[in-house]
């Protein structure tokens, strides 16, 4: 990003064989309590080729975070990997040094955090945090270069004002021109893959939009793969391409957004968007998935959905669903997607 | 800024009247007499009774004790606190010379216990629960529980008398002197001093930056690609040392009270040496001087603490 103002959009990195940009498979993450370990993701993968957007969505407590975090190896104790593989651009991070992991994190894959409130350090000014940022990964940047560099980026990310803006520190900002702050602390190296974890939850509803303008934008600007981690349906009908729905640590079901979302195959992909309001429905009938889900560590031998799910007979009981496919690239875990796929065609 | 300072001394100027009046009156409330702890017994008899009484009208202690402390106070606002009983000389003179030993050994004390309760409580924090977090928090229990004119014997008997290394008393070798004379004299009342005042710092050190280091923006630094001492020092740390100031400043007038017993037992010539002698003879005017002292002492390191905070810390602004 010489020139990000006036480049025009570049094509999606192509790799060599054209193989996923990161790829984590088969990951199991423990936390460490004072009852024993509690497993937070159980198995869980994905894949997220150069350049698209994956949007990755769950409820609280499904491993959706957790999961992405382990691409920048910052799962710390309590939280232990346990297995899998975690493999970007054909690097296994997991065996990686920390120097060279180091290397990576804010500058190959950049991360956007939830709560810019929190995210953004109290005393250090903006300019600061930004610079520090730049020259990281540029050691021999210097003060005065970063410094320009830094109002560039604010100004590309939509702050007005960009010189004075650099002086202030995170208290004189609102929460939208925080997280916009950060979003040009993330592309401040022109990263290949952009791990946004929840970017607009924290936010107020006219500003969410607005950065996801920004994080449209921003796509457009770095050709990053972006990794859109989030509870919000909405948000990922608009943003992704792919989508990942995960469930109790692992990934229920997977697929292009349009045809997931248009026909999920997943009992609990289905509840998901049937608990969502329609503006084409009866705005009075929201169905909601009734039950919670299942406490981080308590283990079942079958699908873990089961207790939920109006679908459930014996065999989700006893054996536990893998990943099978229901159509090209997209898969479900469930013993019977079969019948979900029929009741929609009848 | 500058607007507040000012207006926060004003504030301090009633509050300084108000301890003024507070330790003229509890002083004079002590038993004992200052009159009759001057009298030679050898004068008590025969004319004594009115010996005294010519005395104590000498130093107008038998005036009502409001016409007392108006008269203190007119002279105070001019800068005289009045004559030592025991001394014959003017207080401030007599704290004068007692104030820089006192500063010079809490000073010595102040520093050693910041470099060393920092460096110690980022070690505990960065490796939590481990030998070193123990060992820190051994070290940080025993300071707060062993009473420091214990330590003070146990240092002399150790290293004063069995091996000779370090003086046991005073700031200089009668009829030496020197700049090296003066530190070995200084090490140990110093080091005990700064032992007792690290203690709970390094608690309050290891304490903050364990909180920090869980904070978002330091995940944030992490996956920016800072490394972990990056992390640690300049992101956590920082933020972990601004409520340190408080009790930093919190501790200083505290530390006086322990320099009044390391003073006591290493005979330095300072100010808590100076203020146990004078309520043990009932020098009145130089105890008021004294615990006036310690007022100012309280009150300036909280304007301080304030600013310091407001200068560190961007999020707090003085008005």
């Amino acid at each position: 990003m010489k020139a990000p103002h006036r480049k025009a959009a570049p094509p999606p990195r192509e790799r060599p064989g054209n193989g996923p940009l990161l790829e984590i498979e088969d990951l199991v993450v423990d936390f460490a309590t004072d009852d024993g370990a509690v497993r937070a993701v159980d198995g869980a993968g994905y894949a997220v080729m150069p350049g698209e957007t994956l949007g990755v969505v769950g409820e609280s407590g499904s491993g959706k975070s957790v999961t992405a975090l382990s691409a920048l190896g910052l799962i710390k104790p309590p939280g232990r990997v346990v297995s899998g593989r975690v493999v970007f651009d054909g690097t296994d991070l997991r065996t990686l040094p920390p120097r060279e992991l180091r290397r990576l994190r804010g500058g190959r894959i950049a991360m956007i955090f939830q709560d810019p409130m929190t995210a953004l350090n109290p005393v250090m000014s903006i300019g600061a945090q930004l610079r520090e940022a730049l020259r990281l990964h540029r050691p021999g940047m210097s003060r005065a270069a970063a410094r320009k560099r830094a109002a560039e980026l604010l100004t590309l990310v939509g702050v007005p004002g960009a010189e004075r803006r650099l002086r202030q520190y995170p208290h004189e900002f609102s929460g939208g021109m925080r997280q916009r702050a950060m979003i040009a602390m993330a592309i401040a190296n022109d990263p290949d893959l952009l791990i946004a974890d929840e970017p607009t939850t924290a936010l107020d509803v006219t500003v969410q939009a607005q950065v996801l303008d920004l994080l449209r934008l921003t796509r457009r600007e770095t050709g990053a793969a972006t990794v859109l981690i989030t509870h919000d349906l909405g948000v990922v009908a608009e943003l992704a391409d792919r989508v990942v729905v995960m469930y109790a640590g692992r990934v229920v079901e997977h697929g292009p957004v349009a045809e997931i979302f248009g026909a999920p195959r997943h009992p609990y992909t289905r509840g998901l968007l049937e608990s969502l309001p329609r503006l084409d429905g009866d705005a009075d009938e929201l169905t909601p998935i009734p039950g919670t889900p299942p406490a981080p560590g308590e283990a079942a031998p079958g699908c873990p959905f089961a207790p939920r799910c109006a679908l459930a007979r014996d065999r989700c009981r006893t054996e536990r669903p893998e990943l099978a496919p229901t159509g090209p690239g997209r898969a479900s875990a469930c013993h019977f997607h079969h019948e979900l796929a029929e009741e929609k065609t009848a | 800024m500058a607007a507040y300072v000012i207006r926060r001394v004003l504030a301090n100027v009633l509050v300084f009247l108000l301890i003024s009046v507070g330790i003229f009156v509890l002083v004079r409330l002590a038993p004992g007499d200052p009159v009759r702890m001057m009298v030679d017994p050898e004068q008590m008899r025969g004319g004594g009774a009115a010996f005294i009484e010519a005395k104590r009208h000498e130093l107008g202690l038998d005036r009502p004790i409001f016409v007392q402390y108006g008269h203190w106070l007119s002279g105070a606002l001019h800068g005289d606190l009045g004559y030592s009983y025991v001394g014959h000389r003017p207080v401030g003179a007599v704290l004068g010379e007692r104030v820089g030993p006192t500063l010079q050994l809490m000073g010595a004390a102040l520093a050693v216990a910041l470099v060393v309760s920092v460096a110690l409580g980022v070690a505990a924090a960065v490796r939590r629960n481990t030998a070193v977090d123990y060992g820190a928090t051994v070290l940080g229990l025993a300071a707060v529980s062993v009473p420091p004119f214990f330590l003070g014997i146990v240092g002399i008997y150790v290293f004063s008398l069995q091996l000779g290394v370090l003086p046991s008393a005073g700031m200089t070798t009668p009829g030496g002197g020197g700049l090296v004379d003066q530190l070995r004299h200084l090490v140990l009342p110093g080091l005990i001093l700064a032992f007792v005042t690290a203690g709970p710092f390094t608690r309050y050190v290891r304490g903050g930056l364990v909180d920090e280091l869980g904070a978002e923006y330091v995940r944030t630094a992490e996956a920016k690609g800072a490394s972990p001492a990056r992390v640690v020092l300049r992101h956590a740390l920082r933020n972990s040392l601004i409520p340190l100031i408080t009790v930093v400043m919190y501790q200083i007038p505290q530390m006086l009270a322990g320099a009044v017993v390391i003073e006591q037992v290493f005979a330095w010539p300072g100010m808590g040496q100076l203020a146990v002698s004078s309520i043990g003879q009932h020098d009145y005017p130089v105890i008021v001087g004294f615990a006036l002292y310690v007022a100012v002492l309280v009150l300036v390191c909280n304007l301080v603490a304030d600013v310091l905070y407001a200068a560190v810390d961007p999020r707090v602004s003085l008005r």
